[in-house]
């Protein structure tokens, strides 16, 4: 598949983002956040970073870039997208995910190999991994505490759109809810980074190859 | 546009012709009386209010080098090649460049920022990130890499616990946001330190030999562009003097002398310098950095064609009150200074305005010989930029190896009470595990991004930091900083040369060949004869050991006055080595990776003590000779372990705690335990600190190959015993868990921190 990485001035991880993506066999393309256009993609990751700086709310600028007009349609239209850490941020202050993310309970930034535990394996980014699945893969951010009210963590779980839980909770999220889908499961927002865990030599092992293999994974979207 | 009462009071050139006898601050700039002399000598007249203010800071100590150039002077000495190529770019520039094959060069600089993040702990260590990257960006390299060598007073201190976490906040909080991998460094506690920590911080870059670029001005009529952050009152310093000379009593209040920072904005600037390197329309470039536009200004004209014309008031302010006096002085972060020409400043501007980045023509380049600075028309700067910029005085300090030199040598910590029995031994090895200098620095650790840009193949707690630097051919390059300030004081000389050693060594355990050093030298006051012979010291303790080891120094930094009342910090001349690897896929690895491997020691034990970590954490003690350096003997070491990659399956150097510690962290590593046999007195096997010394692993069959590696390279070697189980053993003697080893060694910063 045809994978779109989008570029914020601020972005760090998106040359990671975009060398996940052609490991996982795909063509990985960059699109620049002030584009109108997705140019033919056909799926989304926004990566890591701090989009526009963030010194205001993480992601709360982002979502007025010009490319998010059409990031928004895509994602309403079916196209895969998936948010990593800023990312992630920047789909929730989209309202294309419930929830937010706030400073960790701890306060201080935090780059871990983090345990979690795979528990939707039927989205546009999870299918390679079977349910319950536990892998290892790098968090890192200073603003990860997954937060939302209590009608809609309920809802979460009873629909089963958390995608993917802390094993132990390193931020202070509620539930330990790392990542969760919308209702049609194109659209993950996951706080840690797969994209670090592609390669034995520069991450902890190859746990996060999976959310870049599930693209375009047969019959997936219809399901 | 000034308001009236600045424009009322600006001092011009004419002015100062017109008006030879007015007072001048110049003893509250810092000036001595000679060099105010020397000023009105070169101009000819008395300088004006703004002349004054960039001479005063261009010749400050931190800018012109003047008490240590002296010493400085003879690193040039050292011929300016490592053992794979020729330097492509020395001392002088922004930050040396060396050749590490395929077409590559790397560029790396370590620097202080410790002035400042005493001050204001987050912000001065945030700036002393971003100011190193600058200098490696202004070389035309991306920067790919960081690490922070850093010191404090005792965990226990109350300023350590002001200082430390706004300090590491900031070295994350800057690096983080700029996507800099942190992939090492140190964090060492010691009484000499507090009320002055140091922020040492240092940066890689990776460029194509082609895409060199250097500090210039050159081809009159070439056009000057300020891009980057808007100039504010940050980072004035001592110039608040002539604002309040300039200003009435109701005036802007003296602004904070630390910048403040902006790692967004570096980001762009990064990305924005990149694009503006690879579409060839930068003739020539300077970072903004300490003493601001009076820098940048005063050196790409002085190492151009010797002219250059600028009108300040189209710098962009922040702050419209700024006087032109300040505006020269302001050391506000993430600017850049380029000459275009004029056929590219259209391309120039657009590929700012892409990045979101202002920019503005600021003047041009000339041959008249001479730096003129306008305001509003006006002739504020007439000088000759040589004379700012690289004439600075030089003084010729006087320096004597202190009396106490001779008692403190003589009160050696081989003397003093050691632990007799097993159950002794094990409670030390705990103790020392447990201890600030070797307990785990992960709470510091994780709060920096070590995976970002995705070629991180070695990070802290291994001995060096790894970069893949081609994803094709895996060339890679390893760095790694160390200094034992404590050797350094009890033998400046030697102290140096084993900070070179260790740092050399962490670059070869992980399969890399040492290529080169920075370094910055961390120093009390240069006015205290004691401690310029300690920097005298360190310096030629460095050039003899580069002459011998066959490395150049590419660059560095100094940072004297260290020091609170009259007690100077422990000389800490930090040292970075860079090493280049062929393969980083067969790098080794720094813990023990697997039961059943035979365990051996590298290199030679002798009963040496003091200086120790042993003493200092048991008996509070500093006195004696340092460890012998060997040089020979390192570069053999070295050599071996390159040839061992692929063969070794691990190697940890010994330092700091000696063999115990090394074989604690190797266990800890992975969780992989070991069992020992020690050869000789079982105290000094584990507790001395004896230099050029590793600790290796094999896989079962190999034990002889490698016997016979050390003997080809004449490294002794030592048979300890082999990996397994999940405690340390050392035979005869104790028995230590993995657990409770972690339990104590992770347990003592979160439970200062936490």
């Amino acid at each position: 598949m045809k994978v779109g990485v989008i570029t914020f001035p601020g972005s760090l991880d998106d040359v990671d983002a975009r060398r996940a993506a052609r490991v996982a066999g795909h063509e990985a393309v960059a699109v620049w956040h002030g584009d109108d256009t997705l140019s033919g993609v056909d799926a989304v990751i926004l990566p890591g970073g701090f989009s526009y700086g963030d010194y205001l709310r993480c992601g709360a600028i982002a979502r007025f870039a010009p490319v998010m007009a059409a990031v928004v349609d895509a994602a309403k239209g079916g196209m895969p997208v998936l948010g990593i850490c800023n990312g992630f941020q920047i789909l929730c202050e989209s309202h294309l995910l419930p929830g937010a993310l706030i400073r960790n309970d701890h306060r201080k930034f935090g780059c871990l190999d983090q345990r979690l535990v795979i528990e939707n394996d039927r989205t546009a980014w999870t299918s390679s991994y079977d349910a319950g699945q536990e892998v290892t893969i790098v968090l890192k951010n200073g603003e990860g505490s997954f937060v939302a009210d209590e009608r809609t963590l309920d809802m979460l779980e009873a629909e089963g759109r958390v995608v993917a839980r802390y094993v132990g909770n390193p931020n202070g999220s509620q539930r330990a809810i790392a990542g969760v889908t919308n209702e049609a499961g194109n659209v993950v927002g996951l706080m840690p980074h797969p994209e670090h865990a592609i390669e034995d030599l520069c991450g902890p092992g190859t746990d996060g190859l999976g959310f870049f293999t599930s693209l375009g994974a047969a019959g997936l979207l219809s399901a | 546009m000034p308001d009236a009462r600045t424009a009322l009071k600006l001092d011009t050139v004419s002015l100062a012709t017109d008006d030879p006898g007015r007072e001048q601050p110049w003893a509250d700039l810092g000036l001595k009386a000679d060099e105010y002399a020397r000023i009105r000598e070169i101009l000819g007249r008395r300088p004006t209010s703004s002349e004054l203010a960039m001479y005063s800071v261009m010749w400050s100590e931190h800018c012109s080098y003047k008490s240590s150039k002296v010493h400085l002077k003879q690193f040039s000495e050292i011929p300016q090649e490592t053992p794979v190529g020729k330097m492509l770019a020395g001392i002088g520039e922004n930050a040396g460049v060396i050749d590490v094959g395929q077409g590559y060069a790397v560029t790396f600089k370590v620097e202080s920022h410790n002035h400042p993040s005493y001050v204001e702990p987050y912000q001065g260590a945030a700036t002393g990130v971003g100011g190193i990257v600058r200098d490696i960006l202004a070389m035309g390299a991306r920067p790919v890499a960081v690490m922070d060598p850093l010191r404090f007073g005792p965990l226990d201190a109350e300023d350590t616990h002001r200082v430390l976490p706004g300090i590491v906040a900031g070295v994350g909080g800057y690096g983080n946001c700029l996507g800099l991998p942190n992939i090492g460094g140190e964090a060492v506690f010691d009484e000499s330190y507090v009320g002055n920590p140091l922020v040492n911080a240092l940066c890689v870059g990776v460029l194509r030999h082609e895409d060199l670029h250097l500090a210039k001005a050159s081809g009159a009529g070439n056009l000057v562009v300020l891009y980057g952050a808007r100039t504010g009152g940050d980072g004035i310093g001592g110039v608040s003097v002539l604002a309040s000379e300039t200003f009435d009593a109701d005036g802007p209040a003296k602004r904070p002398s630390v910048q403040v920072g902006d790692p967004f904005m570096e980001k762009l600037l990064i990305e924005c310098t990149l694009e503006l390197f690879a579409s060839g329309v930068v003739a020539g470039i300077q970072d903004l950095g300490g003493a601001g536009l009076s820098c940048a200004t005063s050196e790409l004209a002085s190492a151009g064609d010797g002219g250059m014309q600028v009108e300040l008031d189209r710098v962009p302010l922040r702050d419209s009150t700024l006087a032109p006096e300040e505006i020269l002085m302001s050391e506000s972060q993430e600017r850049m200074m380029a000459v275009v020409e004029p056929g590219d400043v259209d391309a120039f501007m657009a590929i700012c305005a892409k990045w979101d980045v202002e920019a503005v023509v600021v003047g041009e380049v000339t041959d008249s010989g001479r730096l003129e600075i306008t305001w509003h028309g006006e002739t504020i700067v007439d000088v000759p930029p040589r004379t700012v910029a690289h004439e600075g005085p030089t003084y010729q300090r006087p320096f004597a190896r202190p009396d106490w030199q001779d008692a403190l040598q003589a009160d050696a910590a081989e003397a003093l009470a050691r632990p007799t029995s097993g159950d002794d031994l094990r409670a030390t090895v705990l103790r020392l595990a447990a201890s600030p200098n070797l307990c785990d620095k992960s709470w510091i650790t994780d709060q920096y991004d070590r995976y970002v840009l995705g070629n991180t193949v070695l990070a802290q707690p291994s001995d060096s930091g790894m970069i893949r630097i081609d994803e094709e051919t895996n060339l890679g390059v390893a760095v790694s900083t160390d200094c034992n300030g404590r050797f350094a004081k009890l033998d400046p000389y030697a102290g140096a040369q084993l900070a070179l050693a260790e740092s050399y060594r962490n670059v070869a355990t992980g399969g890399a060949k040492p290529l080169a050093i920075s370094d910055c030298l961390n120093f009390g006051s240069p006015e205290d004869p004691a401690v310029m012979w300690q920097f005298a010291e360190a310096c030629r303790g460095l050039k003899d050991a580069c002459l011998e080891l066959g490395i150049p120094v590419t660059g560095g930094n100094v940072s004297l006055y260290n020091q609170t009342g009259e007690t100077a910090i422990l000389p800490t001349p930090v040292v970075a080595v860079l090493g280049v690897i062929q393969d980083v896929t067969k790098r080794t690895p720094t813990g023990f990776q697997r039961s059943g491997e035979q365990l051996f020691l590298l290199g030679t034990t002798r009963e040496e003590l003091s200086g120790s970590e042993w003493a200092s954490v048991v008996h509070g003690h500093l006195g004696g000779r340092p460890p012998i350096v060997d040089l020979g003997a390192e570069q053999a070491l070295a050599t071996l372990l390159a040839d061992g990659v692929g063969l070794l399956t691990s190697a940890h150097d010994l330092s700091d705690g000696g063999l115990s510690q090394t074989l604690v962290e190797a266990c800890l590593r992975n969780g992989v335990g070991a069992t020992v046999a020690l050869p000789g007195d079982p105290f000094v096997e584990l507790f001395s600190e004896s230099a050029g010394r590793v600790v290796v692993t094999v896989a079962a069959d190999d034990a002889v190959r490698l016997t016979e590696l050390a003997l080809e390279h004449g490294v002794p070697v030592t048979h300890l015993g082999a990996t397994g189980g999940d405690t340390l053993v050392v035979e005869g003697q104790f028995e230590v868990g993995i657990d409770e080893l972690r339990e104590v060694w992770s347990a003592t910063l979160p439970a200062v921190f936490a």
